[in-house]
């Protein structure tokens, strides 16, 4: 018998495969297509103190092997998060992860104490990490001290264990991934998109309103692989590993490289039954590599 | 309820300047609400996006639909290389279209510009098996773009402009506006968005619905990709053209 389940802090997990945040909305829509209780875990669509209309469209693009985005965070607000769109998540028997972003450290303190309150959320992502958004997001994931900082004010205000998400638009992933665990930190999760443009030739514009959107797909995986591959040698969190994402072989990349769960972004947007898909087909894809247990695999490429 | 499948293609052919009609075959057309909402296609299984494309028409109880599309780019130039007997992924049918149900008109107009004129011709057909009057007008950029005359016409009046005035009246949609004044008393658009907006203008005071194209990620509404603005004062703030549209009352969203 293959064992899929594993327990990481704040989640016990039926299986490693949970959807990205903000690739899933708040799960009603998918709930069409499947039992979202069959789900590791679910990542919800960023909260942020107030609601937030984010960027001018066109917010996508369609690049080689991926896609940019920049919707900047669109969000009805922490507390409509709250009563709305959380009752309908406890419905189902799978762990919900909030993602938590904010322009100031007083913003993701509020957020986190907020969200963190409701029975529904077992952990948070701090996603100080978003591409999109002129202010807060990625500053503080490019910065050592600011991600401490906020990482460590989270985790004082929060009533769940705290994954924080890494960006990987800086030159050292090692570092921030060690300030953020000396802050505190129960987890991490990485990599959020990377920033990038594609212009229209024929308006000789870019094509994102916004300019610059995030890059995701698999045309980042390699990028993901490599940071998680070096963060494991140096940091002893556990990492939620996401960013390309398509099959379980890709899966399996990522739990070698030292993931101990993976989140599949932009995957939903190709094939709306992704993450089921995966699921289904994952027992037998770790048979296939000789692993009957998910944590025997966590880190395989280390020893 | 939305479902993906392989839809086998059972036709294809070329009919104006880069315009092609496809015909597809599946379980899916048993699921089309109402005219106006899309298909969602993954044309090349190596796209990272699928493309938004509306029925224009469909037959469920042989579980046909048709689509009508223009080469654009990437995705259209590979779709419009596919023959008959090829399978195409497809996810749908997306979206609310016109509320025709729950619509009192008795004498419709229906505006479309370009590749804008698809969704509406399947409209056309339903508003006339209800008993409503259809008039159409149909603008394209000059007359090799021009198709679907012929068909609008066996379900009404069909006026035509172009922009270079190759074929039908010289000019834009707009031009002939005037001219109908008091044949309509409800008004059904698809086009561009200067289109959309200045055919708003025109024809503001009727009761008017209109089908909106922005880029789309997931096409489900769950990723935020595809939002337009509601006016000031509006609850929510703004609608996801996948979810809530693509088609709006006029007024409901910011052009
Ligand atoms: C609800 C809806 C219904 C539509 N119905 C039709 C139809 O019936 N017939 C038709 O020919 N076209 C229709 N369109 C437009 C059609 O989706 C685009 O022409 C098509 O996606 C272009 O793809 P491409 O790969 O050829 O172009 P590329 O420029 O190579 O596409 C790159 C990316 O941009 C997106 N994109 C580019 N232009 C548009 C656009 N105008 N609207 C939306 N996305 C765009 C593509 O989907 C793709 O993700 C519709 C759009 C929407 C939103
Ligand atoms: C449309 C879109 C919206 C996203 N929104 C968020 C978000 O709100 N918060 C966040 O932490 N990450 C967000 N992300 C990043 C994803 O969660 C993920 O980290 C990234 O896309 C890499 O995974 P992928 O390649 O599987 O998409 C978003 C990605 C996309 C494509
Ligand atoms: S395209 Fe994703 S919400 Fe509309």
């Amino acid at each position: 018998m293959t064992k899929l389940n594993l327990s990481l802090p704040g989640l016990d997990l039926k299986n490693p495969i949970m959807p990205a945040s903000g690739c899933f909305g708040f799960g009603k829509e998918f709930s069409e297509f499947y039992d979202l209780s069959e789900l590791g875990a679910i990542i919800i669509k960023a909260a942020t103190g107030e609601t937030r209309y984010g960027n001018p469209t066109p917010r996508v693009a369609e690049t080689s092997a991926g896609m940019l985005n920049a919707i900047g965070l669109q969000n009805p607000g922490v507390d409509r998060i709250i009563s709305d769109e959380l009752p309908y998540l406890s419905n189902y028997d799978t762990p919900v992860i909030a993602n938590v972003a904010g322009s100031t450290v007083e913003e993701y303190v509020e957020v986190a104490e907020k969200i963190s309150q409701s029975s529904t959320i077992k952990a948070l992502e701090l996603n100080i990490s978003c591409p999109n958004v002129k202010e807060g997001g990625v500053q503080f994931g490019t910065d050592a001290a600011l991600a401490a900082e906020v990482t460590r004010q989270v985790k004082q205000a929060s009533e769940v264990p705290v994954y924080v998400k890494l960006s990987p638009n800086v030159t050292d992933i090692v570092g921030m991934a060690k300030a953020v665990e000396k802050a505190g930190a129960d987890g991490l999760s990485m990599i959020n998109t990377l920033t990038g443009m594609r212009l229209d030739l024929q308006r000789r514009k870019p094509i994102i309103a916004n300019q610059t959107g995030g890059l995701s797909g698999p045309a980042i995986k390699p990028i993901a692989i490599r940071m998680i591959y070096q963060v494991y040698q140096e940091v002893d969190l556990p990492i939620i590993g996401m960013g390309g994402i398509e099959t379980v072989d890709d899966i399996i990349e990522f739990l070698f490289a030292g993931a101990s769960a993976v989140a599949v972004g932009s995957a939903n947007f190709k094939n709306p039954f992704i993450c089921k898909e995966l699921i289904d087909q994952f027992p037998e894809a770790m048979e296939r590599y000789g692993f009957d247990q998910v944590e025997e695999m966590i880190g395989g490429a280390h020893r | 309820m939305m479902i993906r499948e392989e839809m086998e293609i059972i036709s294809h052919e070329r009919i104006a300047e880069d315009t092609y009609r496809m015909v597809l075959l599946g379980d899916l057309p048993a699921e089309i609400k109402q005219p106006g909402q899309f298909v969602h296609i993954l044309i090349d299984q190596s796209d990272s996006l699928r493309r938004p494309i509306s029925i224009a028409d469909a037959d469920p109880a042989k579980g046909t639909l048709t689509i009508l599309y223009k080469i654009l780019g990437k995705g259209t130039a590979a779709l419009s290389k596919m023959q008959s007997g090829d399978h195409l992924d497809v996810l749908g049918p997306g979206g609310n279209g016109f509320l025709i149900d729950s619509i009192s008109a008795e004498r419709a107009l229906l505006v479309g510009g370009g590749i804008g004129v698809p969704p509406l011709y399947y409209l056309a057909r339903q508003l006339k098996e209800k008993g409503i009057e259809v008039t159409t007008v149909l603008g394209f950029q000059h007359e090799a773009s021009v198709f679907f005359e012929e068909e609008f016409r066996e379900l009404g009046e069909v006026f035509v402009t172009t922009n270079d005035g190759s074929y039908g009246n010289k000019g834009f949609v707009t031009d002939i506006l005037p001219d109908l004044d008091g044949r309509f008393d409800t008004y059904f658009s698809c086009g561009p968005a200067v289109m959309l907006k200045a055919v708003s203008e025109k024809l503001d005071g009727y009761e008017g619905y209109l089908s909106i194209e922005e880029r789309l990620g997931c096409g489900v509404g769950a990723c935020f990709a595809c939002v337009v603005q509601a006016p000031e004062g509006d609850a929510k703030g703004y609608r996801k053209i996948c979810h809530d549209g693509p088609v709006f009352r006029t007024g409901e969203v910011i052009l």
